[in-house]
């Protein structure tokens, strides 16, 4: 009960805990330093705004996963909730399944502004779903969003009948292959919504509750907190940045396809906890997901660059998964021994 | 000094010194205990108690400072090797898994038995002898989910002697315990000593010191202020010491600030028990009142239902029946969003568990209540509206903190129960419920709590208390109602009560007067 030591934090700077703050920012420029060293071409800036490109998809659904895990949640749907939400916006572009592959002007759909709405449409619906289920049947986000995993897929693969649905018009891609002032549209899109949703969750009486949920949701419940709105309200946001995702990842490649977003949980999930979000709740932020996500774009695009092999990327995402969580543990138990 | 001359202590700790980025947690303290002695260990929140005990335990290896055990220089890098020299430490919280039976628990990672199989027969045997030793009167057998507090704190008390133990640390084991439970750990103590068995006995409440105990010892910010016999000291003795000044500590109250007019009234309100939680308490008929200005005691033992009928008229947990109203009119109480909507606070019992977010800041554990005061455009969270409320509340309070964004684990208890307060103070609530307002916190903090209930009675605020301690129930209170096994059992003004005359109400629970 009686701690003497409680008070370590008052005064002195401790500079473990400062460090520990800023490792994934340090830890990203020491591996780019590493990268340019070994490769010059990486740090060209045709490079540099490629990785950004690559890693914007899974950069917006980090931001959604942001909020999702600051409640001590998680979401393995994402991946497939996009991969549907992605098909549904194709299928409205297209004006429906019959000219799936027909390319150019002649085709009747119904523009990009539709077929964004359909895709963010179907990413909150699904949010909803699953954000209902984790809150009034109790059962834990892990299930439900892993059984929301197979449903989407299935949805998603019934929907496409197992073919891709390919060719947009040009006002349609450009979200996808866009540049303004040379800077892709997608890496622009990422950036204002992380820069929202930094705002939301630091500067809003709604952010404020979402911390409160994942640092002690009794707590939280007892302060009058609507400790189940809170939690449902994370998976419907996630849901619309799988929407957005999916509208921009099929207007970058000018193609859906049943099979897209697959593996992205794991990446998604990756950066958000190498940007030093806690799987326990409470503690996270925005910058540091952005930051996560960047490592992780950076890592592939250097690991591209030397010429390693896919497979063994796979590998080195996993590991450093783990390791990022381990070091958390770690600090964590050193903030409470110090 | 407590050196009688001739036999060794059976515990010497020389010189110990322990430090933490900034902060000097123990400056060389001398600690020493005799064979089949009760040592009362005491000091306020942070005076180092914790981390004494840690070292002892071998959690924490010492900057300086040498540990005699039974005559042998010893340096414990590990709880098992303590353990193993014959310390045990039984911590506040169990170290017990609840779905083992008593028998594992007592003997887990010592079953008797072969190199791979556990004798089931020998390990339940020799529990049961310790069972028997110590009067625990369960089954070897019984799962430790099923136990109640006291059990599972006997449980503890069972592996320690199972481990030959010479010393046992026993850190605050009566704050979760009732009057009887307490007696009967008591009892056991009494037998340990008789068998020549040393205990430490940290507690936050002193009157156990006199009844217990045969000599203390107290720090104070880190540094080793007395020790004695307890038989040659008194209470002020030992507070002054604690607190290193007089405190005019539980003085009665003179005014009252009771206005008459009705803030809260609950009107039978029952709740009985679900099939899914047998362990919860029943209310039967709960009636009172409580008016604007008054501070009304809930007084009973552990088991009475006065946290159950805090909770109920918070919404914390449904009631099946029965009616509430605030300020004459009836309100729909489904949700503690529902009673905060109507004016109604709770600072919960655990304050770690039910009220704070310890890895959060301190200013959005304050002002989370009440975030329209902090607003702006509805949305919003006005830093500078927010900086003011904590300032406002730290002044008022005076809350010991470096800043509003210092988080609030770090806070010693007492602060923490202030940052609590604050919180629904920020709401400016018309009833407050508070729920052991003191516990677990240094005398000093305790003394500003109550000045600050009074303080917020004056305003207007009808105020609750339950707590465990009768002389705190009694000092604060102007009405005291008693309560058992889920019934009012009796009502008294605060100026009457005894706690001979409180301890009968609760004890022998006539039915309330309809």
């Amino acid at each position: 009960m009686s701690d003497g030591k409680a008070r370590s934090t008052d005064t002195g700077f401790d500079a473990f805990s400062f460090l520990a703050r800023f490792a994934p920012l340090i830890f990203l420029l020491l591996l780019m330093l590493v990268f340019a060293i070994m490769e010059p071409r990486f740090l060209s800036s045709i490079n540099l705004f490629n990785v950004m490109r690559q890693v914007s998809i899974t950069g917006l659904l980090a931001i959604g996963m942001t909020f999702v895990i600051l409640t001590a949640g998680i979401d393995l749907s994402i991946g497939s909730l996009l991969a549907f939400a992605g098909l549904v916006a194709a299928a409205v572009a297209k004006g429906g399944m019959q000219d799936r592959f027909t390319v150019g002007d002649e085709t009747i759909g119904y523009g990009w502004q539709l077929a964004a709405l359909a895709a963010i449409a179907v990413g909150l619906l699904g949010g909803l779903l699953q954000g209902v289920a984790i809150t009034r049947l109790k059962v834990p986000a892990f299930v439900v969003t892993l059984g929301g995993m197979s449903v989407f897929r299935g949805a998603a693969l019934l929907f496409a009948a197992g073919g891709p649905i390919s060719g947009f018009q040009p006002d349609y891609t450009w979200w996808g292959q866009g540049r303004i002032f040379s800077v892709p549209v997608p890496v622009i899109i990422f950036l204002v919504l992380a820069v929202i949703a930094h705002v939301v969750l630091r500067y809003t009486r709604y952010g404020r509750q979402v911390y409160a949920v994942g640092g002690n949701p009794e707590a939280a419940r007892l302060a009058g907190v609507n400790v189940n709105s809170v939690i449902a309200s994370v998976y419907i946001i996630m849901g619309f940045f799988a929407g957005l995702g999916a509208f921009v990842l099929s207007a970058r490649l000018n193609s859906a396809e049943a099979v897209a977003g697959t593996g992205y949980e794991l990446t998604v999930i990756a950066s958000v906890v190498i940007g030093g979000t806690s799987l326990f709740g409470g503690s996270g932020s925005i910058f540091g997901t952005v930051i996560g996500t960047l490592l992780i774009g950076v890592l592939l695009n250097g690991l591209v660059l030397m010429n390693v092999n896919s497979y063994v990327q796979q590998i080195i995402i996993g590991v450093i998964i783990v390791l990022a969580v381990a070091f958390d543990t770690f600090a964590k138990s050193r903030r409470k021994r110090a | 000094m407590v050196e009688t001359g001739q036999t060794p202590p059976l515990l010497r700790m020389r010189g110990i010194s322990k430090s933490f980025p900034g902060v000097r947690a123990l400056d060389s303290v001398d600690f020493e205990v005799s064979a089949a002695e009760i040592h009362a260990f005491l000091g306020e929140n942070g005076a180092g108690k914790s981390t004494l005990l840690k070292i002892l335990s071998g959690a924490q290896p010492p900057d300086e400072g040498s540990i005699e055990f039974d005559g042998r220089s010893v340096r414990f890098v590990s709880p098992q090797e303590a353990q193993a020299a014959g310390i045990v430490t039984i911590y506040q919280e169990f170290t017990l898994a609840p779905d083992m039976t008593v028998a594992e628990n007592v003997f887990i990672g010592r079953e008797p038995g072969g190199r791979v199989f556990i004798s089931y027969r020998d390990l339940e045997e020799q529990t049961a002898a310790l069972c028997r030793r110590i009067g625990l009167e369960r089954s070897p057998r019984a799962l430790v989910r099923d136990l109640s507090v006291a059990e599972q704190q006997m449980v503890e008390i069972a592996r320690a002697l199972s481990m030959k133990s010479r010393l046992i640390v026993m850190d605050e084991p009566t704050s979760a315990l009732s009057r009887a439970e307490v007696e009967n750990l008591f009892a056991i103590i009494r037998n340990l000593k008789r068998d020549g068995i040393a205990t430490i006995f940290v507690t936050h409440r002193l009157e156990e010191v006199f009844e217990i105990c045969d000599s203390y010892t107290v720090l104070r910010d880190g540094r080793h202020v007395g020790r004695g016999k307890v038989a040659e000291t008194d209470m002020d003795g030992i507070i002054r010491l604690m607190v290193g000044r007089d405190v005019g500590l539980l003085a009665a109250r003179e005014e009252s600030f009771n206005t008459g007019e009705p803030a809260l009234e609950a009107r039978n309100v029952s709740r009985r028990r679900k099939s899914t939680d047998s362990s919860a308490i029943e209310l039967h008929d709960v009636s009172f009142r409580v008016n604007r200005g008054e501070i009304l005691g809930l007084a009973g033992l552990v088991g009475a239902g006065r946290t159950e009928t805090a909770r109920a008229l918070f919404g914390a947990d449904i009631f099946d029946s029965g009616v509430i109203a605030v300020g004459g009119r009836e309100i729909r109480v489904r949700s503690p969003r529902d009673a905060i909507a109507s004016g109604i606070g709770l600072v919960p019992e655990d304050r770690k568990q039910q009220a704070l977010f310890l890895a959060l800041a301190i200013r959005t554990n304050l002002s989370i209540a009440a975030q329209d005061r902090i607003s702006s455009m509805g949305v919003f969270i006005s830093a500078a509206k927010e900086d003011a409320l904590v300032e406002e509340y730290r002044r008022r309070l005076n809350i010991r903190m470096a800043s509003p964004d210092q988080i609030v684990g770090n806070l010693s208890g007492g602060n923490q129960q202030k940052v609590v307060l604050a919180r629904w103070l920020a709401l400016r609530p018309q009833v407050l419920i508070v729920d052991e307002p003191t516990r677990g916190i240094d005398v000093g903090a305790k003394f500003e709590v109550h000045n600050l209930l009074v303080e917020m009675a004056r305003s207007g605020i009808a105020i609750i208390v339950i707590s465990s301690e009768l002389p705190e129930v009694m000092a604060l209170s102007d009405r005291i109602i008693t309560m058992r096994e889920g019934r009012i059992t009796g009502e008294i003004m605060g100026r009457d009560a005894t706690q001979e005359k409180l301890m009968r109400l609760m004890t022998l629970g006539q039915p309330q007067a309809a």
